[in-house]
């Protein structure tokens, strides 16, 4: 009976163990396509890669590693960043073998929400509904050295124990090109351009000062991420300072203050933007669509795009941006997307679109 | 006889204290660090005091002629003097110009720019006061080689400033202040101003691209505009707009465009815009 007992307790200790460590591979069948888009997105919300990926139809022709890539994100991309937060589905078709299923998204990112829709194929497999869910193979960027002599500017700045008068190097002279003033929606918006007219790379910000009839301070705002911030010699960024809940009948003037601070920068990398242009999404909304290009050697994570759309006179009419949620590998196009203004589409004369841009291991 | 004998006390008293209270006597200025004599009457020890700018002294001297030494009066400025309750005030002037702190700006400019480069002098002697007094001074800015500009000015109130033109050329310009046998330099970088004409050509790569590239970009001066420098390519066609942000480097910019048999192709640096291709449609 001595010996017979720890042995018990062996035995019971290690079946608790292996009972809270194996679960169930085998999640419920989807009995309707709905149900399946459902499934499949719930599981994708409880980061469980393996679980989400019993949901994909075969026909997908889709490695699980590609579909892990394509859903959790890789090479520290956005979506590596990124967690499902929200999503609602509705059935635009289905029969007995098919469907189509949209599915609105919303992600949880390090850069806030984004948000993107998709119309998934969902078909009857084995009984159960599966969905269609292909990824785009990115092609191989082959083993190859790409030469970089980019410039890169460094700064010297005075010491402390210069004399009185010693001279130290100015910040980049910056200008505001361009400036309007629009409401919409109850809030307060300004738009423009701003250019590094000088020989060096500076970090720019604009903030603006809204004052009221009565002379006083209604509120401040910055450009936030509604702009370049790095800008090279000669770069032009747009920028959008958004005042929430401010009428435009409240304010006497605006005071307008571009800053610019003098900062190491490196000329790489270049990235092209092709093929953009205005179209109408899933949902009947409009966007300026396009493929960036990066032209450089090393990949950059995470890219952000930013459009400035102007009227027949030249004149900025709006200005929206989107980070995209994949990254950009040497000489590889990557698909862009971001919104327009429906009430303006037709207002578009032409636009220009620039890109920001994260690259992990790189101090500037 | 009350009146009287009251008089002649008062008297005497009077002539004892005036014999008792020294007579101080200054020289009106003293130049700062030379020092200066302090002639108080009487003989026997007494408290000298000394206030000024550069701080306070108390020192048991001998009444006649007193030394007050150079290191005590180092600071420019209203000084006083009391011996025996007996003040007097000079003035410490600026030793002659020893150093000249010479503010220059900006550190960069474009080149021929109006009016683009201020200089200021500040002319000090050898204790950091500022001499006052007008001293000819001489501005002169220039890029190595080149003649570049000179002004002659006098300073005032212990200032000297100008406002010259940049030069056509760009390079580091010299900016140097003369007074004297005192020189200070400092650089003031003139760089090359906006693009005058960007001229680009366009060819077809061998994978059907379109190569677009400029010509060596350079300023109204014929400065190459620096390297680093942003040059936007656009090209338009039926696929939609493409546009490739390029930097100068060794003073073209080049980029590929893609692949389109009909297009518009320009460029621009800034706000300044270039010339314009039809492609596939002759130039």
């Amino acid at each position: 009976m001595n010996k017979l007992l720890p042995v018990l307790l062996i035995i019971l200790a290690a079946a608790l163990i292996a009972a809270a460590t194996i679960h169930s591979s085998s999640l419920v069948p989807a009995t309707t396509p709905e149900g399946a888009v459902r499934a499949l997105l719930n599981q994708v919300k409880a980061r469980d890669a393996v679980g989400a990926y019993q949901y994909v139809a075969t026909a997908s022709n889709t490695a699980p590693d590609d579909f892990k890539r394509d859903v959790f994100g890789q090479e520290s991309n956005l979506r590596t960043y990124s967690s499902l937060q929200l999503f609602d589905t509705k059935v635009l078709r289905e029969d007995d073998q098919e469907a189509s299923v949209r599915a609105n998204l919303e992600w949880a990112s390090a850069v806030g929400a984004v948000r993107d829709t998709r119309d998934l194929k969902v078909v009857r497999e084995d009984n159960s509904w599966k969905v269609i869910w292909p990824v785009q193979s990115r092609p191989k960027v082959p083993p190859q050295v790409i030469p970089v002599n980019y410039l890169r500017w460094d700064i010297v700045t005075r010491g402390l124990d210069d004399d009185w008068g010693a001279q130290n190097v100015d910040a980049p002279r910056v200008r505001i090109i361009s400036m309007n003033p629009v409401e919409k929606d109850g809030d307060f918006i300004l738009l423009g351009e701003i250019e590094n007219e000088d020989t060096v790379p500076g970090f720019v910000s604009v903030a603006a000062t809204l004052i009221g009839k009565d002379g006083q301070v209604i509120a401040q705002e910055e450009s936030f991420d509604k702009i370049s911030h790095v800008l090279l010699p000669k770069e032009i960024s747009p920028f959008r300072i958004d005042f929430p809940n401010v009428s435009r009948d409240r304010i006497k003037s605006v005071h307008m203050q571009p800053n610019a601070m003098l900062v190491p920068a490196s000329a790489d990398p270049v990235m092209g933007v092709m093929h953009q242009a205005l179209n109408k999404d899933a949902r009947g909304h409009s966007v300026l669509k396009g493929e960036l290009m990066n032209q450089s050697g090393q990949t950059v994570n995470i890219p952000h795009v930013l459009a400035t759309f102007y009227d027949s006179a030249g004149k900025v009419i709006w200005v929206s941006d989107g980070y995209v949620d994949q990254s950009l590998a040497p000489m590889t196009p990557v698909a862009f997307s971001i919104g327009v203004r429906d009430d303006l589409a037709s207002q578009i004369h032409s636009y220009r679109v620039t890109v920001n841009q994260y690259t992990r291991d790189r101090v500037q | 006889m009350f009146p009287l004998r009251r008089s002649l006390i008062l008297g005497i008293v009077c002539a004892t204290v005036l014999t008792c209270a020294a007579q101080v006597r200054v020289p009106a200025t003293v130049q700062a660090g030379s020092g200066t004599t302090v002639q108080a009457s009487g003989s026997g020890s007494t408290m000298l005091y000394l206030f000024g700018p550069g701080g306070a002294l108390k020192r048991e001297v001998q009444r006649g002629n007193i030394e007050i030494s150079g290191q005590e009066l180092k600071v420019a400025g209203r000084y006083t003097v009391i011996v025996d309750g007996d003040s007097a005030s000079f003035f410490v002037t600026a030793a002659p110009l020893q150093k000249i702190a010479f503010v220059a700006h900006p550190s960069r400019v474009p080149a021929a720019a109006s009016r683009a480069v201020q200089g200021s002098a500040f002319l000090f002697d050898g204790f950091q006061n500022l001499v006052l007094t007008p001293i000819p001074v001489t501005f002169r800015l220039a890029v190595e080689g080149d003649n570049g500009e000179e002004r002659r000015t006098s300073s005032r109130d212990g200032v000297a400033w100008v406002q010259l033109n940049s030069g056509r050329r760009s390079g580091p310009a010299h900016f140097v202040v003369t007074s004297g046998a005192i020189q200070v330099r400092r650089i003031v970088q003139q760089v090359a101003a906006d693009p005058c004409s960007i001229r680009m050509s366009a060819l077809r790569a061998p994978d059907g691209n379109i190569l677009v590239e400029t010509a060596p970009v350079q300023d109204c001066s014929g400065n190459a505009v620096p390297d680093g420098t942003i040059v936007t390519f656009t090209s338009v066609d039926a696929a939609g707009r493409s546009a490739v942000d390029a930097r100068i480097k060794r003073g073209i910019a080049r980029a590929e465009l893609p692949a389109s048999r009909s297009a518009t192709l320009s460029v621009a640096a800034g706000v300044v815009l270039g010339n314009e291709i039809h492609w596939g449609g002759g130039q």
